[in-house]
């Protein structure tokens, strides 16, 4: 089943068409990749779906539901989560409560429970706090709970945020370059987290650069260059299409 | 709970404060003690807004004069004139209006306390709301700018209404009689009571806002003061949240306006002023801004001192000076600060971001 589906997606910024007619879908509980060189779109694509910025036509439908003109809150709300090429955690919050916020779709204390502490909202914070210590140790690094965000190692900080992002359990998860800035064993480490988030049966859409991690996990890969679709295919197929070979080796500057 | 033991050391420091006065024949103290708790609900309300939601507001005494007012207003607004009328009648029917006697002896029939409370804070949480929505889409030096230039028409529109006592003001509010016997009154008699009413509301306005600090809530406020982007896809309605806070933050101040108003027996124009909120903001600041307790106890420390004449005529400019200093040396607070260390930076020719 088709969890999301992206029709004729159009984004400029001025005179730059960052996003062409961009279509393709993605099938429920698979990883699919999104891949191209700098400047092609990935990232602006990212946030056309998750509603970080408007698209300027097309349509966006994920479980069904067109998603123009929702906000990103409203977005997560019906179950899409994402990550950050940049990361981007709270400053100022332990590791545990940054992914206690990501709980935040999945409870309900509003201002009125939270000012008078009730026993329910009691309970409510309790489960916060299980859910998002199992998601520390599925992500092994509960013995950093306690830890300012901000102090964290770069790779800490990156598995902090995929705890954050599955602490609502999404239905979706979007991960915009997951390995940037990690090293190969933290790549390595990365691509076994991602076939386990898979796993845990959340579909995956991920944006990224470095190709050993794409194709040794993705289920499908979409092609970007200079915002246009080139190619849809299986990771064996795409190593051998003659254009994606161009795009990435005959540009000359890799 | 770990959370309540300050509160009821703070409650404990009221109580032995209060005996310590009476011994040693001080109780003029607390009248200073009584006001400077009304404005410490203002701060601590605005420390939410400031420093968990990370929104600055320049117009608070606006919200805190407009529940004062209007609650001066409406318990001394002489209906008897109109006391014929059906909607007089009929407000008096419902208990609604309170009949009295001024100083000299005048018959008075106005507006009963409770209700005018009660539209006094309903009024400025309407306002705080319909400001609010344009207002926080502005974010810094803008959202600064436009709740200044709120408070300026607050003041301004109190300053020139003949309802409002033009620069007089408005006197003789009576007494807010809270329950049988519990009076907001600053006569003599009264000192320790009402001493105690102004510290159970401090003391009812930190829980509620150390629970909300410790909830869902809570950590939803401090995620938008961090990354707001990331808040926002992490499903946390925004704007919604900051506006909340917001109306939340001007209701505690109406609130106090109310109290205080009742507690002085009048309301001028001064409390509506830019240099009121200004004060707000520095105190927040000097307490630490994500800092509940230091802005409480750096709001009562300060106010008293003020209250009390310390700073004589540059009062104002003593709140300047503290804001620019803070600033300067120690924006975590004065109560969590390496002074030394930051002086020695700023002098070594280190400058902050």
């Amino acid at each position: 089943m088709t969890i999301l589906e992206i029709n004729n997606l159009n984004k400029s910024f001025g005179g730059l068409q960052a996003v062409q007619d961009v279509g393709f879908g993605v099938e429920e509980h698979r990883i699919k990749a999104v891949i191209g060189p700098n400047g092609a779109g990935k990232t602006t694509l990212f946030n056309l779906i998750s509603g970080t910025l408007p698209f300027d036509s097309g349509s966006v439908v994920f479980k069904g539901e067109e998603l123009r003109g929702l906000k990103p809150y409203q977005i997560a709300e019906r179950g899409m989560a994402r990550t950050y090429q940049n990361i981007k955690l709270f400053p100022g919050m332990s590791a545990l409560e940054n992914v206690m916020v990501g709980r935040h779709t999945r409870s309900r204390a509003g201002f009125v429970a939270g000012m008078l502490n009730l026993p329910a909202t009691g309970r409510e914070e309790a489960e916060i706090r299980g859910k998002a210590m199992e998601l520390l140790g599925l992500l092994e690094i509960e013995h950093l709970a306690d830890i300012e965000a901000g102090s964290l190692a770069f790779g800490q900080q990156r598995a902090v945020e995929f705890a954050r992002a599955l602490a609502a359990e999404p239905a979706m998860l979007l991960l915009d370059e997951p390995a940037a800035g990690l090293n190969m064993n933290e790549t390595a480490e990365v691509a076994r987290l991602i076939s386990k988030i898979r796993d845990l049966g959340i579909t995956v859409l991920l944006v990224e650069h470095d190709m050993s991690l794409v194709m040794d996990i993705s289920d499908e890969i979409v092609v970007l260059s200079f915002g246009q679709k080139i190619a849809e295919d299986l990771p064996a197929a795409i190593q051998q299409n003659q254009e994606v070979i161009e795009i990435y080796l005959g540009g000359g500057d890799d | 709970m770990k959370r309540f033991l300050p509160l009821l050391a703070l409650l404990a420091l009221v109580i032995s404060i209060q005996l310590l006065t009476q011994w040693t024949g001080t109780t003029y103290y607390l009248t200073q003690l009584t006001m400077s708790g009304y404005y410490a609900v203002v701060i601590i309300g605005l420390c939410l807004l400031m420093g968990y939601a990370g929104q600055i507001s320049l117009g608070h005494a606006g919200f805190f004069a407009i529940g004062g007012y209007m609650s001066a207003m409406l318990t001394t607004r002489n209906l008897i004139s109109f006391q014929n009328q059906d909607w007089v009648v009929l407000l008096d029917k419902f208990g609604l209006l309170a009949a009295r006697q001024d100083l000299y002896g005048e018959a008075i029939l106005a507006f009963q306390p409770w209700l005018a409370a009660l539209i006094a804070i309903v009024l400025a949480g309407t306002i705080a709301l319909i400001i609010g929505i344009p207002v926080l889409k502005l974010k810094g030096h803008y959202l600064a700018m436009a709740t200044l230039g709120f408070g300026i028409i607050v003041y301004r529109v109190f300053l020139a209404s003949e309802i409002f006592g033009e620069a007089d003001g408005i006197s003789g509010v009576p007494g807010f009689p809270l329950l049988p016997g519990v009076i907001v009154t600053g006569s003599f008699g009264a000192r320790v009571g009402n001493y105690y009413i102004a510290w159970t509301l401090v003391i009812v306005a930190m829980v509620m806002l150390i629970n909300l600090i410790n909830s869902r809530v809570g950590r939803a406020l401090r995620a938008i003061h961090g990354a707001e982007e990331a808040a926002n896809a992490m499903g946390i309605d925004t704007a919604r949240y900051k506006l909340k806070t917001f109306v939340l933050s001007a209701v505690l101040a109406a609130v106090a306006g109310v109290f205080l108003t009742h507690y002085n027996g009048g309301i001028g124009p001064s409390e509506a002023g830019v240099m009121k909120s200004v004060r707000y903001v520095a105190l927040v600041a000097v307490g630490g801004m994500a800092n509940l307790w230091g802005a409480l106890i750096m709001g009562v420390t300060l106010n008293f001192l003020s209250l009390r004449g310390f700073f004589g005529s540059y009062d104002d400019a003593v709140f300047g000076a503290i804001l620019i200093v803070i600033m300067l040396f120690a924006p975590e607070g004065l109560l969590r600060l390496n002074l030394a260390a930051k002086l020695k930076k700023l002098f070594s020719g280190g400058s902050r971001k």
